[in-house]
């Protein structure tokens, strides 16, 4: 009988509870798919744009004024690392869609340097997700898409888009940058949702 | 920190039986061309992306699953393979 790595690999890693095919790594890689942007806070904005083409804008100053939450979640990137217990400290998503009148399921996140991603709405509300600024007790660094990311922890990292500049919620779903190259359009990385198909 | 295109000559080569890093891109953002082997490169993970040195516009990129390779050349609005 022959075992496959991938079946032993899984077990390996779900005895250590972990999602499947993951291992653990206490360092922060860092993977980059182009330039890293240098955004400065009084460049950087955050916009929600509803399927209505109504835009909600916040600066960095109006988005210190709003709620504090200090999220310690575990990342699972789809490269297969996994780092628990992250420490981060921003600004929660139903914080900002507060004000916003949408009937939209799908979000689109666009970043400084030309990034998306799509996923559902749901997946960005109900304190699933936040626009988080400081890591570990300190401001988040650009190779870490400082000012300001997306943090959405329950789906793999590629979701949780850095150098985070908008939302733009769509009606019907598309593709955004990895999505349209082979890798899953939700990524749960508990179901191993990795590429299209799986 | 950026690659340059040479780094492609090994996932390319899986898929064309020409090396196409000797090819010319067009750039579809700015219309630059160069060698596909003077494009900035990041990856391999989560995929290669290869960008125009011009304009960072995405010129070309490779994601290699267990099952499947995807090539996309949306940003690359010609590509000359020399023969």
């Amino acid at each position: 009988m022959t075992l496959s790595p991938g079946f032993r690999g899984r077990h390996r890693s779900q005895a250590a509870g972990l999602p499947p095919g993951q291992y653990l790594t206490t360092d922060f890689p860092v993977l980059s798919a182009g330039p890293t942007p240098r955004i400065s806070r009084e460049r950087w904005e955050f916009t929600i744009r509803t399927e209505h083409q109504v835009e909600h804008r916040w600066s960095w100053s109006q988005l210190q004024q709003l709620p504090v939450q200090t999220p310690t979640v575990d990342l699972h990137c789809v490269t297969k690392w996994s780092k628990l217990a992250t420490s981060w400290r921003g600004v929660s998503l139903d914080d900002l869609f507060a004000g916003v009148d949408t009937a939209a399921e799908f979000a689109m996140v666009h970043s400084f340097g030309g990034y998306t991603t799509n996923l559902p709405v749901a997946d960005l509300l109900d304190g699933k997700a936040w626009i988080v600024h400081t890591y570990e007790g300190a401001d988040l660094h650009p190779e870490h898409g400082g000012p300001a990311r997306l943090l959405v922890p329950h789906l793999y990292l590629w979701k949780s888009a850095k150098w985070v500049r908008g939302i733009e919620l769509m009606v019907q779903n598309r593709p955004g940058f990895w999505e349209g190259v082979g890798y899953h359009d939700y990524g749960d990385p508990w179901r191993e949702q990795r590429y299209q198909g799986d | 920190m950026a690659l340059d295109g040479n780094t492609l000559a090994g996932p390319l080569s899986e898929l064309f039986a020409v090396d196409v890093t000797a090819a010319v891109s067009r750039c579809a953002g700015c219309g630059q061309q160069d060698a596909v082997a003077d494009l900035l490169v990041y990856g391999p993970d989560p995929g290669w992306v290869a960008r125009c040195p011009g304009c960072d516009s995405v010129v070309l990129r490779i994601v290699r699953g267990p099952s499947a390779v995807w090539l996309d050349l949306h940003g690359s609005a010609a590509l000359r393979i020399p023969l």
